[in-house]
Formats: C-alpha cells, sequence, structure tokens
C-alpha cells in the first residue's frame, strides 16, 4: 500500500475543494438566518442579540399572511394542474402515435428556453385585458405552463423505466386502456409522479418574475409582496420570511427523497 | 343445436389471407391458416419469418393490412385486445411487479368484475392447476424464471378462455427447466382442453410440443403439418434444412417426374441417385437433393453407389457422425445409431454410400 498515503491526500484535498464550494453556495442562504433573529429595526450582521420579534411580527401582518396563503393556493393548484396535464402529455408522448410530435415536444421545452421576462411580458398583456391579474385562476395558469415541462421530464423518465409490455399483458387480461393505466400503468410511476408534483409546488412557489407581472395590488403572491418589503421598509420580517420559505423548500425535497426512498425499499423488498 | 356447435367451435381461429406491411417489408405475406378448437399449433420459423407478426394479430395488438381473423366464426381483425377474451403468456414474464402472485392471477378476474370471494377461491383454483399452491402471497420478484412462468400461465388461463397465446414462453428459461416446462404445458393443454398457438425459433420445441406446425419463412407459411409430415416429407427446401439436420447435393434431373414420383439425379461431381421429386421438374432441370444424416448408409463391398473420403468420425455414446467428402468436394454428414449393428468407418478411409429412394427429396430449383 505505498500508494496510499498520496491518495488520501489527494482525496482530502477533493474533498475541502468540494466542501469549499458548497458552503460558498449555501452561505448567502445561511446568512440570512441570523439575521433574522435580530432584534433591531434594520437588517444587520451579525444580530445584535436573539429574538423572534421579527416571525412573530409576521404571522401578525395581515399582508403577509394574504400573500403567503395566496401563493401557498396558486402553489397547490399549480402542482394538481400541472401534474395530471403534465402525465398525460407523457404519456401521449410515449405511448400515443401523435401527429406533429417534435412540435409537441418543442413547445413543451419552450417555457424553459424563453426567457421568463419575455413569458411575463407577455401573460401580462393577455391578462391584462381578460381581468385575470391578480387572480388564482391567472397565477395557476401561469405557473402551470412554467411548471409544466419539470412535470413532463419527470414523468417522462420513469415511463421509459417502466416495462410497457405489462400494459400490453394487462390488456390481454380485459382491462380496457384506463384501467391498465389505474391498475398497472400509474402505481408503476408514482414515485416520479410524486416527484414531478412537489417539482411543480416548488416551482409555482417561489417563482418571481411572473408573479410580479401579474400580481395585482390586493392580491399578491410572497415573492412579490417580499419584492416590494424591499422597496419600501427594509424590516427583518423579509429575512423572517426568506428563512421560513427556506425551510419550507428543504422539506418538500426531504419529503420528496423519503417517499423515494420508502419506493426504492418496497422495490428492494419485492426481489429480496 | 346451433348453439351446440357453436359451442363445440368456439376455440377455433381462421386466419384469412393475413398480410401485414412494415413499410416496404411483408412481415405477414397472405398467410391463410385454420386452426382447429381444442388444437396445439406451433408457429415456428427464425426470426423475421412472421410468426409473432401473426400471434400479435390474432391477439389484437397488430392489425393486419389485409385479411381478417375469425375466432370461433366471429370477425375478430379489428376488435381491442382487451375486449377477444383470449389468454396470453409473453415472452418475459410480465407480471405485476406491485400485486401479489394471487392479485396478478385474479386481476383478469377483477377486470370481468367478478367479487372477491369468487376471485380469490378461482385464482387459488388456477394456482393450484400450475401447481404453485403454496406461493399466492409471495411477490413476482420473489419466484424464479420458472415459476414466475407458470403464475402468468394461471393468470392466463383463470378465466377460462378458448385460446392460449404463448409468445416464446420458454425462451428466458435454461434447458431442463425449459423441457419440464414443455411437457408441464401439453399437459395442462390436454387436460383443460384449451385451443394453444405457440410461437417459437425452436424447432425441437415446436416439434415436442405441437400438434401441428405451421413453418413460416418471410412472412410466407412454408408448410403447415404434424411434426412426423414436417420431419419426413417436407414440402419445401426451407422446410427440409430448417426442420431437423439436412445434406443438401445440387444436381439435375435424369428424366422428367410428377410430384411424389421417383426420379434419377446426376449429381454434381458424380452418378445418377435415386431420388424422390417433391415438386414437377423436366429432364435436365436443376434440383437439390435433400438428405438425412441418420438415412445415408454405407454400403458394404463393391455396391454401387457414391464413391466418398471419410474425413473424420465424431463419437458420440448414442451414434457415431461421420463428416464426408464425395467427389466434386461435396461435403456430407452422415449417422450411424450406436448398437444397430451397422457397419461403421473411420477416418482415412473410403467407402461407398447409397440411400432409398424415398429418403432422397429432390427440389426443383427455380432457374
Amino acid at each position: 500500500m505505498s500508494g496510499g498515503a498520496p491518495n488520501r491526500a489527494g482525496r482530502m484535498a477533493v474533498n475541502a475543494a468540494a466542501y469549499a464550494v458548497t458552503v460558498f453556495l449555501l452561505l448567502p442562504t445561511l446568512i440570512i438566518i441570523p439575521m433574522s433573529v435580530g432584534p433591531e429595526r434594520f437588517l444587520r450582521f451579525p444580530p445584535a442579540g436573539f429574538s423572534l420579534r421579527w416571525y412573530a411580527e409576521y404571522f401578525r401582518d395581515p399582508d403577509w399572511v394574504a400573500a403567503t396563503l395566496f401563493s401557498l393556493e396558486v402553489a397547490l393548484l399549480t402542482a394538481l394542474c400541472a401534474t395530471v396535464a403534465g402525465t398525460m402529455l407523457a404519456l401521449a408522448l410515449v405511448r400515443g402515435r401523435l401527429p406533429g410530435r417534435g412540435l409537441v415536444e418543442l413547445l413543451v421545452v419552450g417555457p424553459v428556453i424563453v426567457p421568463h421576462v419575455a413569458l411575463a411580458v407577455a401573460m401580462f398583456l393577455v391578462f391584462e385585458r381578460l381581468r385575470l391579474t391578480g387572480t388564482l385562476l391567472g397565477f395557476t395558469m401561469a405557473h402551470t405552463v412554467l411548471a409544466l415541462p419539470f412535470v413532463v421530464f419527470t414523468v417522462l423518465a420513469a415511463l421509459y423505466r417502466f416495462d410497457a409490455e405489462l400494459e400490453r399483458a394487462a390488456l390481454s387480461c380485459g382491462a380496457g386502456r384506463l384501467a391498465t393505466f389505474r391498475h398497472v400503468t400509474l402505481p408503476l410511476i408514482a414515485p416520479g409522479v410524486v416527484s414531478a408534483a412537489l417539482f411543480a409546488f416548488i416551482i409555482s412557489f417561489d417563482e418571481p418574475v411572473v408573479s410580479f407581472f401579474i400580481s395585482a395590488l390586493d392580491r399578491k403572491s410572497l415573492p412579490r409582496k417580499m419584492f416590494e418589503d424591499i422597496d419600501y421598509n427594509i424590516s427583518p420580517t423579509l429575512a423572517a420570511v426568506a428563512t421560513m420559505l427556506t425551510a419550507l423548500t428543504v422539506l418538500a425535497l426531504l419529503l420528496g427523497f423519503v417517499l423515494k426512498r420508502a419506493a426504492e425499499r418496497r422495490a428492494a423488498a419485492r426481489s429480496g | 343445436m346451433r348453439k351446440l356447435d357453436a359451442d363445440r367451435n368456439a376455440g377455433s381461429i381462421s386466419i384469412e389471407g393475413l398480410t401485414r406491411r412494415f413499410g416496404a417489408v411483408h412481415a405477414v405475406d397472405g398467410v391463410s391458416l385454420d386452426i382447429r378448437a381444442g388444437e396445439f399449433l406451433a408457429l415456428l420459423g427464425p426470426s423475421g419469418s412472421g410468426k409473432t407478426t401473426i400471434l400479435m394479430s390474432i391477439a389484437g395488438f397488430e392489425y393486419p393490412d389485409e385479411g381478417r381473423i375469425l375466432l370461433g366464426g366471429e370477425d375478430i381483425t379489428w376488435l381491442p385486445p382487451n375486449r377477444r377474451n383470449l389468454g396470453m403468456v409473453f415472452q418475459r414474464y410480465t407480471l405485476f411487479p406491485h400485486m401479489s402472485v394471487l392479485e396478478n392471477i385474479a386481476f383478469p378476474l377483477k377486470m370481468r368484475g367478478l367479487g372477491r370471494a369468487e376471485r380469490e377461491e378461482r385464482a387459488r383454483a388456477a394456482l393450484r392447476t400450475v401447481r404453485l399452491d403454496q406461493l399466492g402471497e409471495r411477490r413476482p420478484a420473489q419466484l424464479s424464471g420458472g415459476q414466475q412462468q407458470r403464475v402468468a400461465i394461471a393468470r392466463a388461463i383463470v378465466y377460462r378462455p378458448r385460446v392460449l397465446l404463448m409468445d416464446e414462453p420458454l425462451s428466458a428459461l435454461d434447458k431442463n427447466l425449459r423441457e419440464e416446462m414443455q411437457i408441464e404445458i401439453k399437459h395442462l393443454q390436454r387436460e383443460i382442453g384449451i385451443t394453444v398457438v405457440f410461437v417459437t425459433h425452436d424447432q425441437t420445441e415446436a416439434l415436442t410440443m405441437a400438434d401441428r406446425v405451421a413453418v413460416l419463412d418471410h412472412g410466407r407459411l412454408q408448410q403447415l403439418g404434424a411434426p412426423r409430415e414436417l420431419y419426413e416429407a417436407p414440402q419445401t427446401e426451407f422446410v427440409a434444412g430448417f426442420i431437423g439436420e439436412t445434406n443438401f447435393w445440387s444436381g439435375s434431373a435424369a428424366a422428367a417426374a410428377a410430384p411424389g414420383e421417383a426420379v434419377g439425379v446426376r449429381l454434381e461431381g458424380s452418378g445418377v441417385m435415386p431420388a424422390l421429386a417433391v415438386s414437377r421438374v423436366a429432364a435436365g432441370d436443376r434440383v437439390r437433393l435433400a438428405l438425412r444424416p441418420e438415412r445415408l448408409r454405407i454400403l458394404p463391398g463393391a455396391a454401387e453407389g457414391v464413391p466418398a473420403l471419410v474425413t473424420e468420425a465424431i463419437y458420440a455414446g448414442n451414434a457415431t457422425t461421420l463428416m464426408l467428402e464425395a467427389a466434386g468436394g461435396q461435403v456430407l454428414r452422415l449417422r450411424i445409431p450406436a448398437g444397430a449393428g451397422l457397419p461403421e468407418a473411420v477416418a482415412g478411409e473410403a467407402v461407398t454410400l447409397g440411400w432409398q429412394a424415398a429418403d432422397a427429396r429432390a427440389f426443383g430449383v427455380a432457374p
């Protein structure tokens, strides 16, 4: 084992570099946490003490609570719509004999490629005319468009791993197309569909650009409200909100991870 | 009376002029076949012969470009697969991995709206039929390949279909298990009196299991017949070469002959030998002679026949295979069964070969 020592040194150097990059990426996010517990009226680092008053402030302020609830509603509805539509679209792309398949694929990728600002302006112009700005319907529609590609890609990946012969087997057992989907396809691609829904939820919940344009004075999403807060009064409430947002996103990712692990463990138990 | 007739023929299948094209390729080219109720029919052919396409057309996963398919006299050509009431066993086991063995078998019953208690009872009965009574609660992945395929068979027969379609169901199993399953499937078929259409590329499997075998090549039906017929009386050169071992030797007809008549054949680099004309030949027509290795004989002494040189003698216990080189460089295999007291030979020996006229089939060669 003469090569052991230099190897270990090299590996440690690589690890150190990796950790350094991770810290560099996380630091701005993490710095917000101590700033949110400072007692002063202005954002300051390091904080001069410890206080949860800005968290309390957030929950007392009806504007913050309204924006949060609105964002939650939109994110839940978006997750629902994008998952249903995206799963159907993925199925059509994989199983269907779709005329103009390439064009459909291009349209699905569209929202990822087109700059969000351009999308936002376009949506604003249309929504303004239809009186959809600041409405639950308008936001849900806009965010569904943004989340759809991610749902389609995630479900497509699950469908490619799925053995299509099982659908034939189900058909030969007398199951119709719908029963085949319900009893065979959906249960087997469920982990993919669930992570797609989580994706859609997160994308909608912290989507800033389009939300900024299609919000109304009285109905706005949480990110828009945060923008406004920065403009008018930089209070540590903002840091408190950011901290909670981060926590929520981490929780959602953890949930997805746990669900995936559970599905994998079930699969392992089957083959074990 | 009509009802009785209908019941008796419910498991019969008629394929009429079936054609399926993929682009310019004819996967199936005008195949007509009548499968009797309760018959075990094998579709045999190399890959690309169209056997699977025919099966998938019966199952409803392929739709033909021409022709139609009748099941028990009823036209099912355009019926969706889930409304054909056929049992199907796939090449890979295709059990639903998220259901237990029993749930898998009960699935067709569930789709037909049967109650839970009856589903369970009939699924257990089907599981007994394939002799896996104890494994109902397991997941498919916990079973061996052979067990999984048995479960797939149970799932395919649980709702008592008239017809069972099998797409190379044993090709994923190892040799011993495959032979065991061949016999088991054959027994099961006799027991429940179901029509079986069985796709395979393995001629031994087809000959062992089937009542009749349909040999296919390039989308065309080459010959349909009982295993013995195919081996003893192949109707085309392809069948002669595909079923069993065959030596081919080119030559020309010494005289005109009608199908089934004896004809002398002038072999390339050798003399005239007796044969049986399979198709009509005129004097001087080019023919190909098909000779089974075990029907070739070494003639004693100075008898008249084809002189050849033994290049190799391979002893295999139950038989000895001789590799021979006849005049004109023609290579032949000859098999001498052990224990029959037939004359043998060693490498380097010069021998004289002969055969019965009926054992040499002469196929006309298209000019």
